[in-house]
């Protein structure tokens, strides 16, 4: 977890030599030439892209792309749609459930996260084969996690059936086939395949403080539950920044888990914003308002990103 | 969640303290969460695998958590070889050789680019160097919908000259080929990744070894080669892994420009087995397919967990 301390050795070569010849010239510029191409591929695929994009979300592209500005038709759409539309547009169902999905899936996340990595931490036998329970969901595809509980929800086969079938019949568990409650289901999914690496990532926290701390506290007569609170918790202060940023970040970027697992849910009702965008600009032929969805997402992103980046590549005082 | 709260039992008489009670049950309680969250994370694993193995009989009419009584191993075979993607019934297995044809040059390609973005940006420091860093930085976390449709309308030109080379040289020097886009695609996405990788890894680096061997002479590539490579093993690994899970496992950009024909990779193509509608849905080969899907990434967990945690760990606590 280094921090980004920026050196201050420089290692250009003194440029004390008095001719000096093409040759160390291009020794000179040989770092900055190695780190070009990347560089430039950045500046155009990424940067450059971005740009695109947010031209043509103020053009009136369908199903190509058309390089007439006609203003922020595409925004008002959107934001109209949201607004104006009974029954609910599905960017306003796309962007509620952005709501309730990363709020549920960082927090709950979170939470559990914290709450096995305590439990692993209390010197437990067996931690070796229990971390990589907890964990192995991480190494999988969105798409495979999608498939596995697609099965394991389905009424008609699954934890249902199975219940059933050991006499609760009564039991009833249909949130995937529902329409307003098919998007827990993703919640679920998702929080199973990041909660472990969320765990090993407070795990490592925790590892990390002084155990002198705690020792000190618990002579002090604190419980365990006021060490915890007091002191433990506070000092994993950066983990939880650092695992709410990845967390923010998987959750906008979800798009294959909700199409595994949901192909989209009835109706179009468990969309994130990244399915509208892929949706709308693919196949409804609305590139501009596919791209306004795509600029949307951007800027939460940025929102959230930038500060955080800022504050780490910062020049550190010393 | 229910808490495995089993009653304090009246302790053996060795136990004198009433401490020792409480103890042994906040134990009691601390191993039976642990083994509940193990339950959880495991069953979606568990009832894919024995799916798998499954009679489409046994699936109907048994229950899921069930072992299969006579295991077959025919859904498998089924998925590999023969079962439908699309219109083609031919298994997955053309498809996971797509995968393995994008992911290999892929990683290597990014990661060697990270390792020199890496080494310059620690050991040639440069105005603007952090800068530069925070650009490539940045681009890691953006989401790729922004970025989608202008790379899909440059894949399609290069696609279209690549035919017109086809028709006038005899040859499209592999523009348009679906493969190829991928490779490109996950490199220019993925050298963000690899830079920060390097970046701090060679951070930490001693200067001083550089510098010494910069006055007795060494060139640029000559330090990289023979001072900072032989010294970098343990961050390829957790690099080579990192970008090997992301791109086998993405599936954005695979549907994007890979979403039709024969060149899918591996995540499209198992989303098409279990999605089809047409006919009587095969769960087994399903579960099958994807278990073939999942195996790769899952066997590099299983080899390299320690290395595969801390990548997760470096491009998360990233910066």
């Amino acid at each position: 977890m280094s921090t980004v301390a920026t050196s201050q050795i420089k290692l250009t070569p003194e440029h004390a030599r008095p001719r000096a010849s093409v040759r160390s010239r291009l020794q000179d510029a040989l770092p900055k030439l190695v780190l070009a191409p990347s560089f430039a591929i950045t500046i155009v695929f990424v940067y450059g892209f971005i740009l695109w994009t947010i031209y043509l979300s103020f053009t009136n592209s369908k199903t190509f792309p058309s390089y007439v500005i006609s203003g922020s038709r595409a925004y008002q759409r959107l934001w109209g749609w949201t607004f104006d539309t009974d029954p609910p547009s599905s960017w306003y169902t796309s962007i509620t459930n952005m709501g309730i999905f990363g709020f549920l899936y960082i927090l709950i996340c979170l939470a559990l996260g914290l709450f096995l990595a305590i439990l692993l931490d209390q010197k437990i036998r067996g931690e070796g084969v229990l971390r990589p329970i907890y964990l192995y969901p991480m190494a999988l595809s969105f798409i495979v996690t999608g498939v596995a509980w697609k099965w394991f929800l389905d009424p008609g086969l699954g934890l249902e059936q199975t219940l059933h079938q050991w006499g609760w019949t009564s039991f009833h568990f249909d949130w995937i086939k529902n329409k307003d409650f098919v998007i827990y289901t993703v919640v679920i999914a998702g929080v199973w395949q990041a909660s472990g690496f969320i765990m090993a990532m407070f795990l490592a926290g925790l590892r990390g403080i002084d155990g002198e701390i705690m020792k000190a506290a618990q002579i002090d007569g604190a419980t365990t539950f006021q060490l915890y609170r007091r002191i433990v918790i506070p000092l994993l202060r950066p983990i939880f920044l650092s695992a709410f940023i990845v967390l923010a970040h998987l959750a906008i970027k979800s798009y294959d888990l909700v199409v595994a697992l949901t192909s989209g849910g009835p109706g179009g009702s468990a969309w994130l914003p990244s399915n509208f965008m892929y949706e709308y600009t693919f196949k409804r032929n609305e590139m501009a308002v596919g791209s306004a969805s795509a600029v949307i997402m951007l800027m939460t992103i940025v929102a959230i990103i930038v500060p955080y980046l800022y504050s780490e590549l910062r020049e550190k005082p010393r | 969640m229910s808490t495995v709260a089993t009653p304090a039992r009246p302790t053996a008489s060795r136990q004198a303290s009433g401490g020792m009670n409480v103890k042994l049950v906040n134990r009691i309680v601390i191993y039976g969460l642990l083994a509940l969250f193990a339950l959880f994370y495991l069953m979606p694993l568990f009832v894919m695998l024995v799916t798998s193995f499954k009679t489409m009989d046994e699936i109907q009419n048994g229950n899921m958590l069930s072992l299969p009584k006579a295991p077959t191993f025919d859904p498998w075979l089924k998925a590999w070889g023969e079962t439908c993607v699309g219109l083609t019934c031919a298994g997955i297995k053309g498809y996971f050789w797509n995968s393995i044809k994008m992911v290999v040059p892929a990683v290597i390609i990014s990661t060697l680019l990270g390792a020199l973005n890496g080494y310059v940006l620690t050991k040639w420091r440069f105005r603007g160097a952090t800068l530069v860093f925070g650009l490539m930085l940045f681009a890691c976390f953006i989401p790729f919908q922004s970025v989608l449709l202008p790379m899909a309308t440059i894949l399609g030109s290069v696609g279209r000259f690549g035919v017109t080379l086809q028709n006038s040289i005899g040859t499209s020097l592999g523009l348009g080929n679906s493969t190829v886009n991928l490779v490109f695609v996950h490199v220019v996405y993925g050298i963000g990744f690899t830079t920060l990788f390097f970046r701090n890894y060679y951070e930490a680096f001693p200067t001083e070894l550089v510098k010494a061997a910069q006055v007795d002479g060494a060139s640029f590539f000559q330090i990289f080669r023979r001072i900072m490579l032989p010294n970098s093993m343990p961050i390829f690994v957790v690099t080579v892994i990192y970008q090997f899970t992301n791109i086998w496992n993405d599936f954005l950009f695979a549907s994007a420009y890979a979403g039709t024909g024969d060149s899918m990779p591996m995540t499209v193509a198992l989303n098409n087995v279990v999605n089809t509608s047409t006919g009587v849905v095969e769960y087994n080969v399903n579960m099958a397919a994807a278990m073939i899907a999942a195996l790769p990434t899952l066997l590099v967990y299983v080899l390299a967990g320690r290395y595969f945690v801390r990548g997760l760990m470096a491009g998360a606590v990233k910066g």
